[in-house]
């Protein structure tokens, strides 16, 4: 298997790694366009702006009240994050740990909001929140995020709960543990790391999340994402600079958070509970 | 069987015999939260799509499927999303089976993981900058001599269709990466000792082993390419060839204010969808779809 | 190509080695199999023979040395053009594939035509006695049906040399032994070579002509299974082949072809094998050779198990040695007995100091 390759095949080869690389150097020089735009005082028809500077990220903090947008971006997802720990993970304990009548179904349920589009599902949530009052609030954009949230963390933990031997707990219980102590001092350490991977993972997806909190939030509800749209909706009223600025900002927020996420993680995991096989 | 004199078990012993106790009413809360933000708006907004302002029961489906404006968004998005999803497949599919065989892998999944993460809307802006008329890209074509007036590669067809291979892209493949990796070596390293070549083991042994997966990859990022929605109106021409079915929905619900035609388009949106993601499963159906293991252990 | 190898006489691995980075993991194999042996590798896991094993398939490359069958040098071939059968631990069958596809696809893999491929597949499918799971997929068999089609389409292709990698161990031990002398039946009708790859040795003795025991990457020992049963040529491959008791001690007396040692203040006789390095020397006695005789090795008894025909036990002796054997009647914990073995029982090898 590991002979010679004949000459088509490294052609071949090389072709898929061309392809490769095309990709990935003009995803990074699009990034670094952002990136550099955001520090360029005037950039017009030349390869590289005419100077540098810093002051789009203070006019930007003040024209979009970044700070303002930071704090509601990080009350939405710690409000998402805890919540779908809160009540995904029980869940995904009773599913991992028992069978009942009408579990497929249950599966069911937490599958399908993975998988309908969020603009598909969110038009008529929105409506809903809206009628009941709950659109364009906090409220309504962490319910909103709470649809994909909850079950994911609930699909990313069944397996994570599946594989930790149920004889530990029943061995808890026979030296006479609590329901409590058996949570704390049993059960807790060893979800930990498997809550710790789904709950990051829920928190950059939150932060990223654009469809739904676009349709349910309202002018005291956004999240940076949304404002980042309106700011480019709307191009030509700002500076470019200062968009960009923004959405720098942005990308550190998220990016931050998939660098604490991937040291727990697989990259894979972002798109698929599929386990990897260790090679 | 038993005395009639015995008492039957008391109820709670009964459920928890079927399996209903107190852990399993722990799925309570995620279910019922499931239910009220998920299947009910659902549920809702079907009713309310058979309730047009106008009080007739069809009457929204038939303005959607009278007003070319409306229901040529379906044609639109599929014209997008169709072929993004084949094409994004195609280049997954070689480039997942090159870097299986990569020792350090987790280089390339975590660049690639990268356009997930940052979101649509970010490659928007991203794009309009690089791709734009000024932009690096077009520099670089004009230097290299590829051509002599920059290519109109933004608020157009072009732009919405690269910016869901950027984001598609990398998706599919991880996707169709984790589905190769979960085929026994085993399985190709018995071929090749049985007289199969390099083109032999990948048609006979991988391509049949892998083909469920590529169903399930290519329905997932279907949905995706078929929902798009910032890319469209912000790279794209969105009164014109990108006016995608989901902006059609957006304006009617956030701009005429008619949630009952807004919800119609949700529930033509979701109709669409079911119909291709089941044409693909049947297609998939057609072939082996056991576990990818060659025996026990 | 495979075709020109099937009157082959031998196979012959010269200075065969294999590095993982840093680690040696097979360090210099030299051996030839003669057409018609049934070769054994046999060592304990991590002791390099399923890496020499997946060299000569071809699935892993060499890093020295070289494998030849006759005067065809074939470790620069790809496991594609070698033409070996193999069959692998997990069985590795196709999964998609029907037990009949499964089997004929080497056949179809070297263009064998259509009608001839039928009756060969029908011939193994008799061989192994499958006739009525044809149409079978593998997942819907059972461990010994799957390792009976991983073994048909291994020998399907009548290659040379068929290849085993621990083929049994996934099987439970009454249908273990049912396998054992099935693969012994196939290998005695093909009058190719077996190569069988196993850490266990009451596998190795029972179905190889020959065995070639490994350890760290090296060859310790190539011998009959009588070779190594009666002669380990090295402590290790002794105590491997079950002789659990190490009892060390000094050469007293050394004559033709015998040695006697002093273990606390004790003599025991032993075969006199081959020169010593020294005087200090370690006896090996298997637990069913050492018994409770009127003079010998004085010890306690701590444990004495009943086991069917015999008892057997184990007893603290001189110097604190942990001794294992047996007994024709149980003796109680604490009881003092003198333990003793048949000098011919008996080997001595150099010992630590030496």
């Amino acid at each position: 298997m590991q002979t010679s390759r004949p000459l088509t095949e490294r052609a071949w080869v090389t072709l898929v790694w061309v392809v490769t690389g095309f990709f990935i150097v003009n995803l990074f020089a699009m990034i670094g366009t952002v990136v550099t735009s955001s520090f360029a005082t005037r950039w017009l028809g030349t390869w590289l702006p005419a100077g540098w500077t810093g002051k789009w990220y203070l006019s930007a903090w003040d024209e979009f009240q970044l700070d303002d947008l930071l704090i509601v971006t990080f009350e939405v997802v710690f409000a998402v994050v805890a919540l779908s720990a809160l009540l995904g993970i029980p869940a995904a304990y009773a599913l991992a740990r028992r069978e009942f009548p009408g579990k497929q179904i249950v599966m069911l349920l937490f599958l399908l909001p993975l998988l309908v589009p969020p603009v598909t599902y969110g038009i008529p949530l929105a409506t809903v929140l809206y009628k009941s009052g709950l659109g364009g609030t906090m409220a309504g954009v962490i319910a909103a995020n709470l649809v994909p949230a909850v079950p994911f963390v609930i699909l990313v933990m069944i397996p994570f709960i599946e594989q930790i031997d149920p004889k530990i707990e029943q061995a808890a219980r026979v030296f006479g543990a609590s329901t409590f102590r058996l949570f704390i001092h049993v059960l807790l350490p060893l979800l930990l790391p498997g809550a710790l991977a789904a709950l990051l993972l829920v928190l950059v997806r939150t932060i990223a999340m654009f469809e739904l909190t676009f349709l349910t939030a309202g002018p005291g509800s956004q999240t940076l994402v949304v404002a980042l749209y309106y700011a480019v909706f709307a191009a030509g009223v700002r500076a470019v600079q200062s968009i960009d600025a923004m959405a720098v900002v942005y990308m550190l927020t998220t990016l931050i958070w998939l660098i604490v996420a991937l040291r727990f993680v697989n990259p894979t995991q972002m798109v698929t509970r599929a386990k990897q096989q260790q090679t | 069987m038993n005395d009639a004199h015995t008492p039957p078990p008391a109820l709670g012993m009964r459920l928890a015999a079927m399996g209903l106790d107190a852990v399993t009413l722990l799925v309570l809360p995620a279910a019922l939260l499931i239910v009220a933000l998920f299947v009910y708006p659902f549920l809702y907004g079907l009713w309310l799509s058979f309730h047009p302002k106008d009080g007739s029961t069809f009457g929204n489906y038939v303005k959607f499927f009278s007003d070319p404006f409306l229901y040529g968004t379906i044609g639109k998005t599929l014209w997008l999303a169709l072929p993004v999803t084949v094409l994004n497949l195609l280049l997954a599919i070689p480039i997942a089976f090159r870097v299986r065989r990569m020792r350090n892998q987790r280089i390339l999944t975590t660049i690639l993981v990268l356009p997930i993460t940052l979101g649509t809307v970010l490659v928007a802006e991203g794009m309009l900058n690089y791709f734009g008329p000024q932009g690096w890209f077009n520099r670089a074509v004009m230097t290299l001599g590829l051509s002599s007036t920059p290519l109109k590669l933004v608020h157009n067809y072009t732009g919405v269709f690269i910016s869901l291979v950027i984001t598609g892209f990398p998706f599919t493949f991880l996707l169709v990466l984790s589905y190769l990796t979960g085929i026994d070596p085993v399985l190709e390293q018995a071929a090749a000792t049985l007289g199969a070549k390099t083109a032999a083991r990948f048609r006979h042994i991988l391509l049949p082993l892998l083909v469920p997966g590529l169903g399930v990859t290519f329905c997932l990022g279907f949905v995706q390419a078929f929902s798009v929605f910032p890319s469209a109106v912000l790279l794209g021409a969105p009164a014109g060839p990108t006016r995608v079915i989901s902006i059609a929905a957006y304006e009617a619900a956030f701009e005429h204010y008619d949630y009952s035609l807004a919800s119609a388009i949700a529930m033509v949106m979701a109709l669409v969808l079911l119909v291709i993601v089941v044409a693909a499963l049947s297609v998939r159906n057609l072939f082996y779809r056991g576990p990818a293991s060659g025996g026990k252990g | 190509m495979a075709a020109s190898l099937k009157s082959f006489k031998s196979l012959r691995l010269e200075h065969l080695g294999r590095d993982f980075g840093t680690l040696n993991a097979l360090k210099d194999l030299t051996f030839s199999i003669e057409r018609g042996e049934f070769v054994a590798l046999l060592g304990p896991s991590g002791c390099g023979k399923s890496t020499a094993l997946n060299c000569i398939a071809g699935l892993l490359p060499t890093t020295r040395g070289s494998i030849w069958l006759d005067q065809t040098r074939i470790d620069t071939l790809g496991a594609e053009d070698r033409g070996f059968g193999m069959v692998f631990q997990n069985y590795a069958l196709f999964p998609h594939m029907s037990v009949r596809d499964n089997i004929g696809f080497g056949l179809r893999m070297q263009g064998v035509p259509k009608i001839e491929a039928g009756k060969r597949i029908d011939a193994a499918i008799a061989t192994v006695r499958l006739q009525s799971q044809i149409d079978k997929l593998p997942g819907q068999l059972s461990g010994g049906q799957q390792q009976r089609v991983a073994i048909a389409r291994a020998i399907v292709i009548e290659p040379p040399l068929v290849l085993m990698d621990e083929p049994l161990s996934n099987l439970d031990a009454k249908l273990r032994l049912e396998m054992r002398q099935e693969i012994r039946r196939i290998h005695s009708g093909l009058g190719s070579i077996t190569l069988y790859v196993t850490h266990d040795q009451d596998e190795a003795m029972s179905l190889a002509d020959r065995i070639v025991v490994m350890r760290d990457g090296e060859v310790r020992q190539i011998g009959t299974p009588e070779d190594l049963y009666l002669r380990p040529a090295t402590l290790d491959v002794a105590e491997f082949m079950g002789f659990r008791n190490r009892i060390a001690g000094r050469i007293i007396d050394v004559t033709a072809d015998t040695v006697s040692i002093d273990v606390g203040g004790t003599t025991i006789k032993g075969q006199r094998r081959a020169k010593f390095n020294g005087r200090d020397v370690v006896a090996a006695i298997r637990p069913d050779d050492l018994v409770a005789a009127p003079s010998g090795l004085a010890a306690i008894v701590e444990v004495c198990e009943y086991r069917g025909h015999s008892f057997f036990g184990s007893a603290r002796g001189p110097g604190g040695v942990e001794l294992f054997f047996s007994s024709s009647e149980r003796l109680a914990n604490g009881d003092a007995v003198t333990l003793a073995a048949d000098p011919s029982r008996v080997l001595v090898y150099d010992g630590a100091g030496a």
